[in-house]
């Protein structure tokens, strides 16, 4: 597939304000936010074709097109967004933002506190997945859209989705959650964990004031990267891609440089640019809020009683060899929909892409995702 | 598969409206039909990743499980009519499965190929060979059909399984013969059971 025969083309971000203070579910409540917006496709005329994306751990508003001629890749989920692939804007509107608190442009904790004012830092209150939807909300309304065709989203993207759908069902009218989770497991806390860990540890997190101090924690940056790329893929394909191959030196005794493994150095670069991309805050920011969800919280723990009002179609889909939002865990909450008779298709999707493989072309992904697709707005 | 009269009979049997899950649901063609016919809300399980993507394009709700894995994320009389077509003899286990859907579904319609049929048995005698017909074009190491049984077989089986046979139809090319003596000239049997 080339990118040019299929591809929304050139497109721009815009700036939506809005000054019409927003409670925060952790207490705080934000006065004024700015939320950066793409959309791809026409709306029609009685807003019916809308589709929201909703973004992972470290996406943003630009998930199709390219910002302009010479950028070197499109937006991060070009491979299912544009005209003839499954997210079809020949025929539907795509709505995709940058959420509150990160770091692409919408307000978050690289901004001011207020024009001329402070940069927020770490002050910059704790949002959640609910927050997202709220705020989300807010932007259809100002779109003037009152309700989804569909809306879609992976990994922490999938978990907004599903909230979506719990939390304003008449609003939802299909729901695609992609190798997602109802909530985290301890192991994958654990990850999210360590890579904080690796930020703090850098001596130019200044606890959080490093933009004040003019300097950048990318050490621990790069570091938390690795380790979350790293659980991002699988075991096979690293072997596949990676093996054992040597991208410098060698292992001969009069070698005048040392061994650096394919791998080494893979990581590192995909360390580094992380590093100079992303605010550290808002990946301190976005770990905890995706640890922090669980959409059984209002059911005492009951997956099957948290999910019990939704009316949306569901799509889940996972894959086969990710681990840190393993098939099992998409199965619960397909087993909970079916347990309450809700309508829901599942497909888990044989891959050695891991975690990742959301963002992968894969022919079954997405023949499940165009056939499933057909159904909304039709 | 080529013959498969069997359809006609499930379609028959499904009442109007009723809530169908059809295990080993293929490219869908059943459901689909059983929609349009009976107006049915229907889901269907099957294995293969090509089969799922089909039935999504006709709009089906599916869902891909390995239903020899355990059903148990269908709980017990959760359907109107379990629908195992065609799949029996597929299964490792098939009889812990007829089991299990006796109890998920209100009633449960089989269909199967009768392997007691004069051609395989005549293939067998004489030619020494596992049966190869039009409708079972396998040879005995590719086949995907692992158990085969016979109509005698299959209501032996539900006797022990304290299933109640309601109805049952076989299908041949000589209708009087198939239902006279369907255990050597039925290609193939449906049956509509209830766990009483």
């Amino acid at each position: 597939m080339t990118d040019t025969e299929n591809s929304v083309g050139i497109v721009t971000p815009q700036r939506f304000v809005f000054d019409e203070p927003i409670a925060l579910e952790a207490g705080s409540e934000l006065r004024h936010y700015e939320l950066v917006v793409e959309t791809y496709g026409e709306l029609n005329s009685d807003a019916s074709n809308a589709v929201l994306i909703c973004h992972a751990l470290s996406g943003n508003h630009h998930a199709a097109g390219r910002h302009s001629p010479e950028d070197a890749k499109p937006g991060w989920w070009d491979l299912v967004i544009g005209p003839g692939k499954p997210i079809d804007t020949d025929r539907l509107f795509v709505v995709s933002l940058n959420n509150l608190g990160g770091c692409d442009g919408s307000t978050g904790p690289a901004s001011a506190t207020h024009d001329g004012g402070d940069l927020w830092g770490p002050d910059f209150p704790q949002v959640t997945v609910n927050d997202w939807v709220e705020t989300q909300r807010r932007l259809a309304s100002r779109l003037g859209i009152s309700r989804w065709a569909a809306v879609i989203g992976g990994s922490l993207g999938g978990m907004q989705a599903l909230q979506w759908s719990v939390s304003y069902p008449d609003w939802v009218d299909h729901c695609v959650i992609v190798a997602a989770a109802p909530s985290l497991t301890a192991q994958n806390i654990a990850f999210n964990e360590i890579a904080r860990q690796a930020i703090y540890a850098d001596p130019d997190w200044r606890d959080g004031n490093y933009l004040a101090a003019n300097a950048q924690p990318t050490t621990g940056m790069a570091l938390a990267r690795m380790v979350g790329h790293l659980t991002y893929m699988s075991a096979d394909r690293m072997s596949d891609r990676f093996g054992r191959d040597l991208r410098s030196g060698s292992f001969a005794p009069d070698s005048s440089e040392a061994p650096l493994f394919e791998v080494e150095s893979y990581l590192r670069y995909q360390g580094e640019q992380f590093s100079t991309r992303f605010d550290a805050n808002t990946y301190i920011l976005m770990t905890r809020a995706l640890d922090r969800f669980d959409i059984s919280d209002t059911a005492k723990g009951d997956l099957c009683n948290a999910i019990s009002e939704v009316q949306s179609d569901f799509l889940v889909i996972s894959f086969s060899s990710d681990w840190r939002f393993a098939p099992n865990r998409s199965k619960e909450l397909v087993d909970a929909l079916v347990a309450n008779g809700k309508s829901v298709s599942y497909a888990n999707i044989e891959s050695d892409g891991g975690h990742d493989a959301f963002l992968l072309e894969n022919e079954d992904y997405l023949a499940i995702f165009s056939a499933w697709m057909k159904r909304v707005a039709a | 598969m080529t013959q498969r009269s069997d359809l006609e009979h499930i379609i028959e049997w499904v009442p109007n409206e009723s809530r169908v899950l059809d295990l080993g649901c293929g490219e869908g063609e059943l459901l689909e039909a059983l929609i349009d016919a009976k107006q049915v809300s229907g889901v269907g399980v099957d294995i293969d990743i090509s089969n799922i993507a089909k039935a999504l394009n006709r709009g089906l709700q599916v869902l891909q499980q390995d239903m020899e894995l355990g059903l148990d994320n269908f709980s017990a009389k959760s359907f109107d009519a379990v629908i195992v077509a065609y799949s029996l003899q597929v299964l490792s286990q098939p009889h812990e499965l007829l089991d299990r859907v006796a109890d998920i579904g209100n009633e449960v319609i089989v269909s199967f190929p009768n392997f007691g049929h004069w051609r395989s048995r005549l293939a067998l005698l004489l030619g020494g060979k596992m049966p190869k017909t039009r409708s079972l074009p396998y040879n005995w190491y590719d086949t995907p059909n692992i158990h085969f049984c016979t109509i005698v077989d299959f209501e032996a089986l539900c006797r022990e399984l304290k299933i109640t046979i309601l109805e049952k139809r076989t299908m041949g090319p000589i209708d009087v013969l198939s239902s006279l003596w369907p255990n050597l000239f039925a290609k193939s049997a449906t049956y509509r059971v209830k766990r009483q």
